[in-house]
């Protein structure tokens, strides 16, 4: 079985110094240009698709506020828009922005993630993420979230305020599900006898009804290529493997070995899943290990919640063939620093792994279920067979 | 002279929008959308403009199945038409009851950065809880209170827009300093509608901030715009209405120490044009009977008369008794039409005897009149003669059709406005500002 590619992106990669690399576009980061030449690089490797990281807030080191940084990346552009606009730039690579669930609509992200899907015709995905950030919920100003620390999520209040989370995500996750279906495949009719250009019969009310919200529907936005948008998760722990296993279609886990991705694999299989769920690992790459030195030198504050990586493609490709084995489908690899990790994941790790049948030559879809190999999403009020 | 903007106006949701044309193409694919801005920026239109409806219409309880229904999220559209366009502005209509201002600001600011600077945010209100059951928000905001929100909505994300000053980036990697502040982008805002604070997260932006276009009418809407937009999207099409309008909003500036010029006045405008007035006039009719189909002539006369009439026939008398005054309008989602019921009824129905004419025929002789009828010669004249006499500074033209709408237009009647030297041969600025000759 051939594994399944993708690259996070993120400000200049994934070492907090990297913005500080002689190779590094630091002055270009919130230039449509820099992440266009990004995302083309990635579909030039066929990648699945790229991830694009995103926020509610500053980025910080620190959980409890921020740390004031000067000499780290701050800021950051909506990442769904940067997705949308590199949609008709590109023709098969999947775009999978990350939007927070926890402050936003649902029925505002389900429209812009159907948006996208038609921007890309079927190739958009959507990694939903949880903020428990005090410091984001201030910048809407309906909610107090108490600060945490997510190391104590033995602590009982700890961890029904992160259960809590999760379950609005999930609730987020649901009813965004339900808008896209809401319009089945068919209802637009043009009929000129009757005058009606929907039959109303195949647009549904979703009528989702929630502890944090509710959303009567149906969309304004039709039913997207893909029917249903992929949808990701990241997730280190029980709570968000189950947030996974009832809401996504790809979860990102995190192991640091072989028998760790085994153990992993295991526990998340062994939860019912509700859509059929492909399980990657999250690794972060430094394919020249004298520049990691040379930025752990000038920052030594990296740190990783994924297995680091550091070394020549010859030894990615074995680990990431070694963790197959344990079955981990696919890798979502974060390039240490950007573009330069990127360009040796095209052009060094590729080739090797390609020489292993272990990863395609060329595209044999057009979207991003397709190229997941997912099924055709059926629709949840279709009656008449209306599936994509 | 004054100079012409022109913007072009993606037709959708209602019933101005053909969809049973042979040419009609599809509302939602995004090669329609791309097509119909490069038709306006190869005719060098100011900017691209949505609209935005943010709950299905419903009328007696139903969705309303007879206009066009469906539409893409309008800041994510534009985001993708950045990469099809280069100079043309866009223009993108968004809430400001049912978006919150830091995640509204957000994604404007990073859609001027997207776009090198050619964002613009047409700022509406709504406060019927019939939409507001899609949202978090939910429920109703009282109607006086709709530009009260809007009004601080905007100031808050203008707060945060000029968070980052422009030279706040340094990215300089030797000495170690990506932004000058460690955390930049601080603010505080506390209001009666908004009580926020922290950190914004997207660097100042080409334009600073985007165009603000408002689009109400009422008194309230008025001043609003007097104090906060750079331009209106008016109803107001003829030369007469149009005159008054722009006589009255610009009247209102002094007041907030604003100079007549820093808003510009656009009307909703439609079109047709045909090698003699007289084939112009027959399109036009043509068009008018594809807008008002038999069943969308009874619809249109059940807002009016507030009042279920499915067994009229079309072709029939118009009824003979008067509207019912009742607040609960059987159309859901869309703005008031009417301002007085019964009298206006009674007018249409002194009209339909007068000319002899049944519901359709005159649904079609009372609504929905197309603003520019002729030649493109005369309509050009026209258009000038609205922007010379202060109608209007220029027009946002709705065409009937997607994606082809738009070609005789920019084929025909932007030549004749460039020979007249009342419209741009070429672009000169790359911002949407910068074409309008507002401050960047
Ligand atoms: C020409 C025109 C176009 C409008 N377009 C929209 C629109 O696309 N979406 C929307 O929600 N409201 C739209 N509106 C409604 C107004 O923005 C405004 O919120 C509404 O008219 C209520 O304000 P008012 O009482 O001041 O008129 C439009 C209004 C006018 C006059």
């Amino acid at each position: 079985m051939t594994l399944h590619l993708a690259v996070a992106l993120d400000g200049a990669g994934w070492h907090p110094a990297a913005w500080r690399d002689a190779t590094a576009r630091a002055g270009a980061l919130f230039d449509p240009d820099y992440w266009l030449d990004l995302v083309r690089t990635a579909e030039r490797g066929k990648l699945d698709f790229v991830t694009i990281e995103d926020a509610l807030g500053l980025q910080s080191s620190r959980f409890d506020g921020l740390d004031g940084r000067a000499d780290r990346v701050k800021g950051r552009l909506d990442a769904l828009l940067v997705a949308a606009r590199a949609a008709p730039v590109t023709s098969r690579i999947g775009l999978v922005p990350t939007v927070t669930v926890t402050h936003t609509e649902p029925f505002h992200v389900s429209t812009q993630l159907a948006t996208l899907d038609y921007l890309s015709t079927g190739r958009a995905g959507w990694r939903p993420q949880v903020s428990a950030r005090p410091g984001e919920a201030d910048h809407f100003g309906r909610r107090q979230f108490p600060t945490i620390d997510p190391i104590a999520a033995d602590d009982p209040a700890t961890a029904a305020f992160i259960a809590e989370r999760f379950a609005e995500a999930a609730d987020h996750v649901e009813a965004v599900r339900r808008l896209w279906d809401s319009w089945e495949d068919d209802a637009e009719i043009r009929d000129v006898a009757t005058g009606r250009f929907v039959d109303r019969d195949k647009l549904h009310y979703v009528d989702f009804t929630g502890r944090f919200f509710s959303v009567k529907g149906p969309s304004i936005t039709p039913r997207p290529p893909q029917g249903q948008p992929v949808v990701t998760a990241l997730a280190h722990a029980r709570v968000p493997y189950e947030f996974a296993a009832a809401s996504a279609d790809v979860v990102y886990v995190t192991p640091t070995s072989t028998d760790d991705a085994a153990r992993i694999v295991a526990e998340v299989r062994s939860l019912p899943a509700a859509h059929e769920l492909k399980v990657f690992a999250d690794v972060t790459v430094f394919l020249d290990p004298d520049r990691k030195a040379r930025l752990d030198r000038i920052d030594p504050g990296y740190a990783s919640d994924a297995h680091t990586y550091v070394g020549d493609p010859a030894g990615l490709a074995d680990l990431l063939l070694d963790w197959r084995t344990a079955g981990i489908e696919g890798f979502r690899l974060r390039p240490g620093v950007l573009p330069a990790d990127l360009s040796a994941i095209v052009d060094g790790l590729l080739p090797i792994l390609r020489a292993h049948g272990a990863f395609r030559t060329d595209y044999t879809a057009t979207t991003l279920r397709g190229h997941l190999g997912l099924r055709a999403a059926a629709n949840r009020y279709a009656t008449t067979g209306g599936a994509a | 002279m004054k100079q012409i903007i022109l913007a072009a106006h993606f037709p959708g949701v209602n019933n101005t929008t053909v969809w049973s044309d042979p040419a009609s193409g599809s509302q939602i694919a995004f090669d329609s959308f791309a097509r119909f801005a490069r038709t306006a920026e190869r005719g060098k239109f100011d900017f691209f403009f949505l609209a935005e409806g943010l709950r299905l219409r419903e009328q007696r309880g139903l969705i309303h199945d007879l206009d066009v229904v469906g539409r893409p999220d309008s800041v994510t559209l534009l985001a993708g038409l950045a990469a099809v366009t280069s100079h043309l502005g866009l223009a993108a209509t968004v809430n400001a009851t049912y978006n919150e201002p830091y995640e509204l600001a957000r994604k404007l600011a990073s859609l001027d950065h997207l776009t090198g600077g050619r964002a613009g945010w047409n700022v509406v209100t709504t406060s019927d809880a019939f939409t507001g059951e899609n949202f978090r928000r939910g429920g109703y905001l009282e109607r006086a209170d709709r530009y009260t929100r809007a009004a601080e909505v905007l100031r808050t994300a203008r707060e945060l827009w000029d968070t980052w000053p422009a030279d706040e980036l340094v990215a300089d990697a030797a000495a170690g300093v990506f932004a000058r502040h460690g955390d930049p982008g601080a603010f505080s805002h506390t209001g009666q509608h908004v009580e926020i604070h922290g950190h914004f997260t997207v660097p100042r932006s080409p334009q600073g901030r985007p165009l603000i276009i408002q689009a109400g009418d009422s008194d309230p809407g008025r001043e609003f715009a007097a104090r906060d937009a750079d331009a209106i999207f008016s109803r107001h099409g003829t030369l007469e209405a149009g005159k008054a309008f722009y006589a009255d909003v610009k009247g209102r500036m002094a007041a907030y120490g604003r100079h007549p010029d820093e808003l510009k006045i656009l009307p909703a405008s439609t079109f047709v044009l045909g090698d003699t007035e007289a084939e112009a006039r027959d399109k036009a009719h043509h068009i008018r009977r594809q807008q008002v189909s038999p069943q969308t002539a009874i619809l249109l006369l059940e807002q009016l008369w507030n009042k279920d009439l499915s067994d009229h026939d079309p072709d029939g008398p118009l009824p003979a008794f008067d509207p019912v005054a009742d607040d609960d309008s059987i159309i859901k989602g869309r703005t008031r039409l009417f301002d007085d019921h019964v009298a206006t009824a009674r007018e249409w129905r002194a009209m339909a005897e007068a000319k002899n004419l049944g519901i359709r025929d005159l649904i079609i002789e009372v609504t929905g009149r197309q603003t520019f009828i002729g030649t493109p010669a005369t309509v050009a004249a026209t258009l000038d003669e609205f922007v010379q006499n202060d109608a209007a500074d220029g027009f946002i033209l709705v065409p009937h059709i997607v994606p082809g709408g738009l070609d005789d237009f920019v084929d025909t009647v932007v030549p004749l406005l460039q020979e007249r030297g009342v419209f741009r041969a070429d672009y000169a600025t790359s911002t949407l500002r910068g074409h309008l000759g507002l401050e960047v």
